[in-house]
């Protein structure tokens, strides 16, 4: 088991498995709010669902309307359970915060790996790594 | 990031779910960008208003708040939609329903329905340094530069989350040091339209994306000209403050020793009028006039210039403007000259947050630069960009 010391963005705490992707993701347009599924062609998680997921990636990109597309995704139960980002940006902070989805930033260590099992404790400011 | 103990007990929830994930977003953004703390401000402008921008999610989170109220001036951006005459303008009822459910959201927040982009021409105009908080990009750069206010670029969420506190994080451009100059521009070429201050703005805009431009030997701009500035730049470049000597409030208080310095000419301009339109010459399906929202000077001079005229059968010219400026344009005689000639004035929205794929426009004559730029992609429609003069000459004609 790995502690991971992690800035806090949204309050919370959630466990699941991860889905990791090295590029930015934009909610708007780039995530289908009915499904929790990326839509974004060419994009890394491409046709993947990060429903239940703990959502793992860089930072947050395109329309301040990304914001509202997680508040819905949470609305429609297609939600990532928790997301930790490289770098948060204020789309997807505002959006984690009005979504209630916990969320960290700046992981002390930026190395996850799909499938991961993976806590987020955004109380504590920590990301707890399973073996 | 530093909270005095009301702060700290409204984040802790003693002050009811809704402001404490205002403050929640407060806070997560002002550790985002290293503020020191949350300062008072004197207005909010939230966008994020129009049915086709926010969209159900948008809804649904506005809705969810309705237990609280806000606490300074509030005012909103424009909707998708003329709130009165959306029918004429061939607005669908599904979305009306949906974009009257947005208003009535709001006014149970108690934000004002000025549904303007231009808020400052409409009596929500702050002071010298006062902090606001504000969510429309061109209002955002017109009260920075022209104002001498101070905000940041904010987002809708954001926007609101102030307007619940009554506060925003303290960094940005409410901090003298991100005031300053990037980029000195010397004006070349004379500016005589709105386009004309459009078309440099888009081209600036470019230049310096987030920067600060510093623009030298502007003769006596009107305010007109500086409101297109602002916008222009501001959909270019991300600009949210601009700098004009001998003209806006803190150009003569800046830094400029080390600040680059690049030339502003007549082939500059050219081609900026060049690349802001998508084809030149065919029919075009609408005339779309006042963004951002037309001024009181910007009516009178559609309405001289279309007077005793027709506009053509097969084209439109819209007019967008805020209700007040309406009122006045009615008694002034304005509204009547353009209305006699087949223009169509409308308050509450604007062609670039409208849902113009439901009015079956194909192609568009436009004098602002801000509505070019996101003419092809938010309305997918086909786009000449023109002075005002060449735009009324278009609908008369009903081709370019």
């Amino acid at each position: 088991m790995k502690t991971i010391k992690c800035r806090t963005i949204s309050k919370g705490k959630a466990t699941g498995e991860a889905v990791v992707s090295n590029a930015s993701i934009s909610f708007f347009g780039g995530v289908d709010p009915k499904t929790g599924v990326v839509i974004e062609r060419g994009h890394p998680l491409f046709n993947k669902s990060i429903k239940g997921k703990v959502l793992i990636f860089t930072r947050g990109k395109g329309s301040t309307v990304g914001s509202y597309v997680l508040y819905q995704l949470s609305k429609n139960e297609k939600a990532p359970v928790a997301m930790i980002c490289k770098e948060a940006e204020p789309i997807v902070a505002v959006g984690a915060i009005i979504a209630e989805i916990p969320m960290v930033d700046k992981p002390e260590v930026f190395d996850f790996t799909d499938g991961q099992h993976i806590t987020v404790d955004g109380y504590n400011g920590v990301v707890i790594v399973e073996d | 990031m530093e909270l005095n103990p009301a702060e700290e007990s409204t984040l802790h929830g003693d002050n009811g779910p809704v402001k404490q994930k205002a403050i929640e977003i407060l806070v997560a953004l002002g550790e985002i960008f290293g503020a020191d703390r949350l300062i008072e401000v004197g207005s909010v402008q939230v966008s994020g208003v129009s049915y086709k921008t926010i969209g159900d999610a948008g809804l649904q989170w506005i809705e969810s708040m309705s237990s609280e109220k806000v606490v300074v001036p509030t005012t909103l951006n424009p909707t998708g939609m003329d709130l009165r005459l959306w029918k004429q303008m061939g607005v669908s009822d599904e979305f009306a329903e949906k974009q009257i459910r947005i208003i009535k959201a709001y006014i149970n927040l108690g934000a004002k329905t000025l549904c303007s982009c231009a808020p400052y021409l409409s009596g929500q105009s702050p002071k010298l340094n006062e902090h606001i908080a504000w969510s429309e990009s061109s209002a955002v750069c017109y009260a920075n530069s022209v104002l001498g206010a101070r905000t940041n670029r904010e987002g809708g969420p954001s926007a609101l989350a102030a307007a619940f506190i009554g506060k925003t994080p303290n960094y940005g451009y409410h901090l003298d040091e991100n005031r300053q100059p990037t980029l000195q521009v010397e004006v070349d070429v004379p500016l005589h339209e709105e386009s004309d201050f459009g078309a440099m703005g888009a081209s600036i805009g470019k230049k310096v994306n987030n920067g600060v431009p510093y623009f030298i030997g502007v003769q006596s701009p009107n305010a007109d000209g500086l409101k297109s500035l602002a916008a222009s730049l501001a959909a270019s470049g991300g600009v949210a403050l601009y700098h004009v000597k001998g003209v806006t409030p803190e150009a003569a208080s800046v830094e400029l020793d080390g600040v680059e310095k690049m030339v502003f000419t007549s082939e500059d301009i050219s081609s900026s009028y060049e690349e802001l339109s998508t084809f030149h010459s065919g029919e075009v399906d609408v005339i779309a006039i006042g963004c951002p929202h037309a001024s009181l000077s910007e009516m009178r001079k559609v309405a001289g210039l279309i007077k005793g005229k027709k506009v053509a059968k097969n084209t439109k010219l819209w007019v967008f403007t805020s209700v007040s400026t309406k009122l006045m344009a009615e008694r002034f005689g304005y509204l009547g000259d353009i209305v006699k000639a087949g223009g169509e004035v409308y308050t509450d929205c604007c062609m670039v947050v409208a849902p113009v794929e439901e009015f079956g426009f194909k192609t568009m004559a436009v004098n602002s630069a801000k509505a070019a730029i996101y003419g092809p992609s938010a309305s997918k429609v086909g786009t000449i960009f023109g002075t005002t003069g060449r735009c009324v000459d278009i609908a008369v004609k009903g081709y370019a």
